[in-house]
């Protein structure tokens, strides 16, 4: 499949479907391993740098300087964010070793990330010695979403973060609550309990033990700021999608795809919560047939109320026949 | 899961009567995974696994420090570690583990230890220091044995009281307990009747659960459990389990594939359907109606009840 190798975007795409029928599961597994897809591969490591690296973190960039609720690190999660600092700079070292390092000297710690241009001198612990916050500091310089849970009274709450690409929720408003308050929403978890099963592996969570799970849904456009926030923008397109033409449909509707890791912070013990997320246009989804027909029959089968939650409900059925009617003969 | 870290003793302290403290470095020099306070090692002691607490700095750590009892009599861990071990000698450990960490959200931290009850909280007064968290400490030990007596002194300085002599200890842990302010955690490491005193006089002053902690020595690591034999229905084949062996684990090494995904009794993969013998749940994924049942376990890290169990494999 030349094509397919030749794009990068499909070539670390996690494509998320492993049988045709899709149902909410904690379907977590051990990070780092990677996985092979007939159009590349994805999942060697917990942080992904790939042709895109520059521009989202210059669109993060512009969304944090227009909306600053989309992060915030209550005072008690301090520590947390300097412990989520260090340990994804030493991912990031390990990811892009030519361009990127962290070294120490005594209680002098220099990072450089030439992908960037970025260089800082810093004391572990003492924010003086960085040019911000260190949350935010290490958020300009992953793809990934960041949240971070903190662990007291059996329970997990969403006490820091930097969330730009949220999708079809909301950091400032979700901030401070409880990891099940968070879930709420989420249908059928009360009968499969997905999201309690979920909570407890999460509170026994070990340092160093990274695991990983994927989730997904649509988007239309290649928006990646699809937030609560910014509903009014993007809102209205799940609608006026269903008028486009074939070519358009094919073109604006995304497969979105979130590889999410959990982490324990190994000097906090604050849970670390990575969501990177993947856009790809049905278009050119369908050019990896494995991937076209198995698209094509989970979106067929989905159950209403989930396609309902996942806010893809006007245009899922259309995507599914879209998907089916490309392998009949149109290449 | 079953991650090794290969260690070298790089220093041996026995100035204190009783206690061994070993500094453990990695095989090549380089660094070990960082921990959070409280977090402890389960070392292999000739054969043995021991859990202790880490009393060094949990931070990009070079090296790991913890401190050893001697147990009187005993011929375990303890006694391999005080009699058998010389610098430059090599054991291995599993990663850190953490079950005994300090709360974020505390307003002040009171840390009171007994005896080698003071190891986990050296490391949370390391921690403390660095992100200048308010502390207070009561600490108890028999006078021919102080141990960590220095590190509490330099890293608490005033906050430190230090007792010799158990009345004095018992008459200055009702008014310490009662003179906290709110939002005050708690933190207790010691003898069990030392524990027990210390969480059931906070009880009955008022103090909520969730701002007491505890911990007994070792007693969050995951058990190895008990050898025992699984019969495959399809076969008649006899495996036996041992001891650290998942049934997952035994069943591979047969050459049977179980689908799974966690190993950690989360995510349901591996639940497969047991015909006789009585399982031992550990898993956090079948409901309670369905471990009363028994008729199907989640082999990854669930075991057995009886001596030998039965599935239809």
């Amino acid at each position: 499949m030349p094509l397919s190798t030749a794009d990068p975007l499909l070539r670390g795409f996690p494509f998320p479907f492993a049988e045709d029928r899709y149902r909410y599961s904690t379907n977590i597994e051990p990070a780092r391993t990677p996985v092979f897809t007939p159009a590349g591969q994805w999942g060697g490591s917990v942080l992904d740098i790939d042709t895109e690296y520059q521009a989202e973190l210059r669109e993060r960039a512009a969304i944090l300087a227009a909306d600053p609720t989309r992060g915030a690190v209550l005072p008690h999660m301090r520590g947390a964010a300097w412990d989520t600092m260090l340990t994804l700079m030493r991912e990031l070292a390990a990811t892009a070793p030519d361009a990127i390092r962290l070294t120490r000297e005594g209680d002098r710690w220099t990072w450089e990330n030439r992908i960037l241009g970025l260089r800082a001198d810093f004391v572990y612990g003492d924010e003086a010695t960085l040019p911000s916050e260190p949350l935010h500091y290490i958020a300009s310089q992953v793809q990934e979403d960041i949240v971070l849970l903190d662990q007291r009274d059996g329970a997990l709450y969403g006490d820091a973060g930097v969330v730009t690409f949220a999708a079809d929720w909301s950091f400032g408003f979700d901030v401070g609550m409880s990891f099940l308050e968070i879930h709420g929403p989420v249908p059928r978890i009360r009968q499969e309990r997905v999201i309690v099963r979920a909570h407890e592996f999460l509170k026994r969570l070990q340092p160093h033990q990274p695991y990983r799970r994927t989730n997904w849904t649509m988007t239309i456009g290649r928006r990646l700021d699809v937030s609560t926030e910014r509903y009014y923008e993007w809102g209205p397109d799940r609608e006026t999608i269903k008028h486009a033409d074939d070519e358009t449909f094919g073109r604006l509707v995304h497969l979105r795809v979130e590889v999410q890791h959990l982490i324990r912070l190994p000097e906090s013990g604050a849970i670390l919560f990575l969501i990177r997320t993947y856009l790809l246009p049905l278009e050119k989804l369908a050019t990896v047939e494995t991937w076209r027909r198995r698209a094509a029959a989970v979106l067929a089968e989905l159950p209403a109320d989930i396609a309902d939650y996942k806010g893809i409900i006007k245009y899922k059925d259309r995507a599914a026949s879209w998907l089916a009617a490309r392998g009949e003969g149109a290449e | 899961m079953s991650q090794t870290l290969k260690l070298v003793v790089s220093g041996i302290d026995d100035s204190v009567t009783g206690i061994r403290s070993l500094t453990l470095s990695a095989l090549d020099g380089g660094r070990l995974p960082p921990f959070v306070p409280g977090s402890h090692l389960v070392l292999d002691c000739g054969g043995r696994q021991n859990a202790y607490s880490l009393t060094s700095d949990g931070v990009d750590p070079f090296e790991y420090r913890i401190s050893v009892l001697n147990v009187n009599g005993g011929t375990g861990g303890s006694a391999w570690v005080h009699q058998c071990l010389s610098v430059g000698d090599t054991t291995s450990a599993l990663l850190p583990r953490s079950a005994f960490a300090p709360v974020a959200r505390a307003r002040k931290h009171l840390l009171v230890a007994g005896g080698i009850g003071i190891t986990p909280i050296v490391s949370h007064l390391r921690a403390a220091r660095t992100w200048r968290r308010e502390v207070q400490v009561l600490y108890v030990h028999r006078e021919n044995s102080p141990a960590h007596v220095d590190d509490v002194r330099e890293l608490a300085g005033a906050a430190a009281d230090i007792v010799t002599a158990r009345a004095d200890f018992r008459q200055r842990l009702g008014p310490l307990l009662a003179g906290q302010p709110l939002g005050t955690h708690l933190y207790t490491c010691g003898p069990a009747g030392l524990i027990h005193d210390v969480l059931a006089m906070a009880a009955g002053l008022g103090w909520p659960a969730s701002r007491l902690h505890s911990e007994r020595f070792g007693a969050d690591v995951l058990d190895p459990g008990e050898p025992f034999d699984v019969v495959l229905g399809k076969t008649g084949t006899r495996l036996t389990v041992p001891s650290g062996t998942s049934l997952l684990e035994a069943l591979e090494r047969h050459g049977i594939a179980i689908p799974n995904l966690c190993r950690h009794g989360v995510c349901g993969e591996c639940r497969i359907p047991v015909t006789g013998g009585v399982p031992l749940h550990r898993d956090l994924y079948l409901t309670d109606d369905e471990k009363q049942a028994g008729d199907a376990l989640m082999c990854c890290v669930s075991r057995s009840n009886s001596p030998a169990l039965e599935v239809p494999l």
